[in-house]
């Protein structure tokens, strides 16, 4: 707690440490929009993945020489390149804007923050030849080479210890929800990764623990975190009245710290480990109940009278669908978890489009809704088209409520087949085949969802028209950077 | 400050604690039992494992037989229900999540046969017409009918063969074949 006592290194240019919010956002500016833009980029390249991939599936003559481009190492990379690249990208940048503004502070370590986002970029880069070229670590959420695995995740604490600067030299007493739970995914990621890094898990059943241990984990303690911030940052802000319950928040995210930590062996139901670790995460999974209604409630009493505000901001209907998602994916993961449903749906499609609803229906849709507001604050420019955006929603919203409603209602059956010894192995993958191409369909209206998002990006910020005068736009970014 | 202090505390001790419990604690109960070097895998189960992890199988067989009465995976013939002592120590662990195939945990005592293998690897709509997985031509090796003579090509249905050529497997194809033939989960384990 010594740091307590050294003073913010603010020399000069501003003495007082109240800084307006168009400071803030012009000190964030560069550091933000580099985050926010290259998580789009591995977006983009993620979509494509996922199409390719989802092809596959049903017509697995495409590409089928490849051996680089084969199915088993398409869906890893597409993974790959959607959580590390995309919402980890993207979300980093989110969390560090809300943080600056409920802080007060201008983000800090800005110059490092973006050399990290230099070297995360090219991690990623790297990362994904290995995984095409057949060097995958081969663990599913861990398919980069550990040496590769270690240089992302020390990028991440880089932005972590920024994080950490910011809380400790804020201009505003108390700490806002908000804060508490960035500040835990900041702490909660770095150490999943080397944890994971670690070469102590040598044997293969020991291996698998870990793997869902650090697995579910990814999502429950780096993206749920970070995107439930950004859910009890942006629901108040765009309808302009307080989060409804204090206490409740407490519950929330302490019932989350608690229980979700050990949510991970429900992926291992029915596996060789002994079944009494198993039965530790099945009731923590069930717990969840708990963290995710009071999040739930409290989210909802906040909107509850100004739902029409959804209608008119952008932001607040992606942030309201992820909001609903997250109740959604929740729920049905404890569901899941129960050992009479996991006996049908574990091994079938149901569990990808589960996993669907919490990236991209939670998460994805989340930051989605955290740009729209976020970029024309930092830009001082408004977004190029209102139609676009609305057709960004739906597009992806129709998007994965087609691939959610066709992968489950087939996993189902898919199941109950696969339990059913008197039908033969091969009718439940034919079974499904229909469903996987609907999949495909919903895929495309996603990914046109996605480059609309990204013609809109670029419109944005590379506008050639109202820009200032290069000599001016230099002067701006040497004004950000100077501490 | 003390808030802060708090917040810290709770967030690392969360985690801490269900990481002992998940990954270290499963440790000491289970490495003990599989620790000694009981198998002795040869050379070829252990490239055909690289392989097998390489081609990313396990995104679509899993390699864990669930115990009876829990699924059909028994009545299958899917072999017993998996040990902890059945995974031969090869890292990474490939438990498998999804079922689009059928389970590999017991395929060497389904499918004893390497030819059944290469065809399957090489082409698997030449075993099953309605089958979706991927082939792995880069396993193999295209030779004139003529080159090296006493080795037959893959005995391929007519749409699948290439005119004047024959197809061997070349040694990929091979150590995959071997370490697929050596996953037999009959007995009743090794305890």
């Amino acid at each position: 707690m010594k740091k307590e006592n050294i003073k913010p290194v603010d020399p000069g240019n501003n003495p007082s440490p109240h800084y307006s919010v168009s400071e803030l956002d012009r000190k964030a500016r560069f550091v933000v929009l580099f985050l926010i833009m290259s998580g789009v980029f591995w977006l983009l390249l993620g979509t494509l993945l996922a199409l390719l991939a989802s092809v596959k599936m049903h017509l697995p003559e495409f590409l089928g020489n490849a051996g680089w481009l084969t199915f088993g190492r398409v869906r890893p990379l597409h993974l790959n390149t959607v959580v590390y690249g995309w919402s980890s990208l993207t979300g980093a940048g989110v969390a560090l804007w809300i943080l600056s503004r409920l802080l007060k502070i201008p983000i800090q370590l800005r110059g490092y923050i973006l050399v990290a986002g230099v070297i995360w970029n090219i991690s990623l880069f790297v990362g994904s030849i290995q995984i095409l070229a057949g060097f995958s670590r081969g663990i599913e959420w861990l398919e980069f080479p550990v040496s590769t695995m270690v240089a992302m995740v020390l990028c991440v604490i880089i932005i972590s210890a920024s994080v950490m600067q910011m809380i400790i030299m804020r201009n505003v007493k108390q700490l806002y929800v908000s804060v508490w739970y960035i500040l835990a995914a900041f702490l909660w990621f770095p150490l999943l990764g080397l944890v994971s890094s670690l070469p102590v898990f040598d044997t293969p059943t020991v291996q698998a623990g870990m793997n869902w241990w650090y697995a579910h984990n990814a999502l429950g303690l780096w993206f749920t975190p970070i995107c439930l911030a950004a859910a009890y940052y942006f629901i108040p802000k765009v309808l302009g009245r307080p989060i409804y319950s204090y206490g409740l928040s407490l519950l929330g995210f302490w019932g989350l710290a608690l229980f979700y930590n050990w949510n991970g062996f429900h992926h291992l139901i029915g596996s060789p480990l002994p079944t009494w670790f198993v039965t530790i995460s099945i009731s923590a999974s069930v717990m969840m109940v708990i963290p995710v209604v009071v999040v739930a409630v409290n989210h909802h009493m906040t909107v509850v009278g100004s739902f029409k505000a959804v209608k008119y901001s952008p932001t607040l209907r992606f942030v309201v669908f992820a909001a609903m998602s997250y109740t959604f994916v929740s729920l049905q993961g404890s569901m899941q978890s129960l050992r009479s449903v996991n006996e049908v749906i574990h091994f079938t499609h149901f569990v990808a489009a589960h996993a669907h609803i919490g990236m991209y229906a939670f998460v994805s849709m989340m930051l989605f809704g955290a740009c729209y507001y976020i970029i024309p604050r930092i830009t001082l420019r408004e977004w190029h088209s209102k139609s676009l955006i609305k057709w960004h929603f739906w597009l992806t919203a129709i998007g994965i409520i087609i691939y959610v409603g066709a992968l489950q209602f087939i996993g189902l059956f898919q199941g109950w087949s696969m339990n059913n010894p008197d039908v033969p192995f091969t009718d439940t993958v034919t079974m499904t085949i229909p469903y996987l191409v609907a999949r495909s369909a919903s895929g495309i209206l996603m990914g046109a969802g996605h480059l609309i998002f990204a013609w809109l990006l670029i419109k944005m910020v590379f506008r050639t028209s109202e820009q200032p005068a290069g000599a001016q736009v230099l002067d701006n970014i040497r004004k950000e950077f100077t501490v | 400050m003390i808030r802060l202090s708090i917040l810290l505390f709770g967030i690392i001790a969360t985690f801490v604690i269900a990481m002992f419990g998940l990954t270290i604690v499963p440790k000491f109960f289970i490495d003990e039992g599989v620790r000694e070097p009981t198998y002795l895998t040869s050379f070829e189960i252990t490239e055909g494992h690289r392989i097998f992890v390489r081609e990313g199988c396990i995104y679509c067989h899993s390699k864990q037989v669930r115990p009876e009465g829990f699924g059909a995976d028994f009545e299958r013939g899917w072999g017993r229900a998996s040990l902890p002592t059945d995974y031969r120590n090869l890292l990474p662990h490939n438990l498998g999540t999804m079922r689009t195939g059928p389970d590999l945990a017991n395929i060497g005592a389904r499918q004893p046969s390497r030819d059944w293998h290469y065809l399957n690897l090489y082409q698997p709509r030449a075993i099953n017409e309605k089958s979706i997985m991927p082939p792995f031509p880069w396993l193999f090796e295209v030779y004139s009918e003529r080159a090296r003579p006493g080795r037959d090509g893959l005995s391929l249905p007519e749409q699948y063969r290439i005119p004047g050529m024959k197809v061997l497997p070349a040694d990929e194809a091979r150590y995959l074949a071997t370490y697929l033939i050596s996953l037999v989960q009959e007995s009743t384990g090794t305890e």
